[in-house]
């Protein structure tokens, strides 16, 4: 059985020191660590396996080829996908949000009509929306959380019309850490055929994703906070749409065949990945996926991080000075969004960043939501599958002594 | 006391403090213990926006020196505006606008400067610079 210190063990990044004391890796929302296998993969192609993929008949580029279409087949069968054409290669979630704003709303999206997101969206799903609006003029909707911070698929149906050409949700809010109903979301949209694409940046690093079982049609998430190298991304589509969008780019890779009188297109999902991909880095997804599964399947990881959960949670959601945002036992993850009355955020960051513990302040690129809720900023303690309850309590001692110095 | 002396006097205070959080208790202190801003003057204008903790600056010109009050929302930021306000509150334009603030590195914070934070202590040092350089 896979115990916590093998885990651990992988992660060189977890044993360093900082200002002399053991660093308290909390800030996984943001990053993931990188495991061994993770930076071997990476080594071993760039030293071993480097050579441009899809064109050359040499060895090497067969080499480079059969990785990074092998990891298009690893990340199908990860998010349960229908067929490896429907796994598109991207430098990050981001990027993913951006081809399907620019490519699909290009194709589908026209003056007048609507977009909804969500309040609790991180700006890399809202910016790409507003800015396609903008260019269509049409305009964005915005369905609001409830007072504990969840989303309602009651209230998502009346801010639903006939002009609503998609929906952009997260699986899981960088901030409030909930695991929202998105599979109810999808089905209420669909009802009225309106497409929905989920940004799964959280979402697919804290629990098991079926894209056919969710039934979004679109679903985008990094590499790089799933263990992976940063630069690497992907985008699930459905072939229907995927089909008939547009390309997005323009270049080498995704043409068929190029003639000044006409240009034809790569099939899927060549079409999508235009130009040099990040071959060296791609088939980094592999090993980190392998990884993700193992923490999943390992009773040990899978007992502390309910712990972490429950001895956080209940020292959160009972401290008189703290609040609480996204307050909701049950479809919690270990990541904990708070304010301390009293106390900056900022300077309970500075404070604990010297007792070690890396943990994240500000707005966390959710601007729109903070406004939401009230507040300039928050701190965020985000659990990765590596971290341990004794983490977990030394970071509540610290953060106890961080406030007790502040007021 | 000239510029210098004050600035030499402050990495010298700051020298008898290894740990990290002794620095920051004192700051804290110095937060604690800035002049208080008037809540009338907490303006868009006098606002100087971080991504993190938010900054106000005023200043004043009289008898050829300039003056600043501040303020934070965040409390080592406060402390830290107390030693800036300290330093160069009541020197004349042209000294502040030729110094180069680098003893706030000196004393250990330059983490707290870093161009990449966006913090509103570097946002306030910059405002500090123009303001000198435009009176």
């Amino acid at each position: 059985m896979l115990m916590l210190e093998d885990i651990r063990s992988q992660f060189p990044a977890l044993s360093a020191k900082v200002y002399g004391k053991p660093l308290v890796y909390l800030d996984n929302a943001a990053t993931a660590q990188r495991p061994q296998s993770v930076a071997d993969t990476w080594t071993e192609l760039s030293l071993q396996g480097n050579a441009n993929i899809h064109r050359a008949v040499h060895r090497l580029a067969v080499v480079a080829t059969d990785a990074y279409e092998h990891t298009r087949d690893v990340v199908k069968e990860f998010l349960h996908a229908q067929a490896r054409e429907e796994i598109v290669f991207t430098s990050g979630a981001t990027a993913a949000v951006n081809l399907v704003a620019s490519s699909f709303g290009e194709a589908f999206v026209h003056e007048g009509d609507e977009i909804v997101v969500t309040v609790a969206e991180h700006h890399s799903n809202i910016v790409p929306w507003q800015l396609l609006c903008e260019r269509k003029k049409a305009s964005l909707k915005v369905l609001d959380i409830r007072e504990n911070g969840v989303l309602h698929p009651k209230d998502l149906e009346k801010l639903l019309s006939q002009r609503t050409k998609l929906v952009a949700i997260s699986h899981i809010s960088n901030v409030l850490g909930l695991v929202n109903p998105v599979q109810e979301m999808v089905a209420v949209c669909h009802k009225k055929g309106i497409p929905v694409l989920v940004d799964g940046a959280q979402g697919v690093v804290h629990g098991q994703v079926n894209v056919q079982e969710m039934d979004c049609d679109f679903y985008v998430f990094s590499g790089h906070k799933l263990y992976a190298a940063t630069g690497t991304g992907v985008l699930y589509g459905k072939k229907k749409w995927l089909d008939a969008m547009p390309p997005y780019m323009g270049g080498g890779e995704m043409i068929h065949s190029v003639s000044f009188s006409g240009t034809t297109y790569a099939p899927l999902p060549m079409k999508f990945e235009a130009g040099t991909q990040n071959f060296n880095a791609v088939p980094t997804l592999v090993p980190a996926i392998e990884f993700a599964k193992s923490c999943r399947d390992s009773q040990a990881v899978q007992k502390e991080q309910e712990a972490i959960l429950e001895y956080v949670y209940a020292f959160l959601s009972a401290h008189p000075l703290i609040t609480l945002y996204g307050d909701v036992r049950e479809c919690k993850i270990p990541l904990f969004s708070f304010s301390v009355k009293g106390a900056h955020h900022e300077d309970l960051a500075l404070i604990l960043d010297k007792m070690g513990v890396a943990l994240r302040s500000g707005q966390m690129c959710a601007e729109p939501l903070m406004d939401r809720l009230g507040v300039t900023g928050l701190l965020r303690a985000s659990f990765g599958p590596y971290n341990t309850l004794e983490e977990a309590e030394y970071f509540i001692k610290s953060l106890d002594k961080a406030i007790k110095m502040l007021l | 006391m000239t510029l210098e002396e004050k600035k030499q006097q402050i990495i010298e205070d700051f020298s008898l403090y290894d740990e990290w959080l002794d620095k920051y208790e004192y700051l804290i202190e110095l937060g604690k213990s800035l002049e208080p801003f008037p809540e009338e003057k907490k303006t868009e204008d006098r606002l100087i926006k971080g991504c993190q903790s938010r900054v106000w600056l005023d200043s004043e010109l009289r008898d050829s020196q300039l003056y600043f009050t501040a303020d934070s929302d965040a409390i080592i930021t406060k402390g830290i505006i107390s030693l800036l306000i300290g330093v160069y509150s009541g020197r004349t334009p042209q000294e502040i606008a030729a110094d180069d603030f680098g003893f706030v590195a000196a004393i250990g914070l330059k983490d707290n400067l870093s161009p990449t934070r966006a913090n509103g202590l570097l946002s306030m040092i910059e405002k500090m610079k123009e303001i000198a350089r435009n009176v």
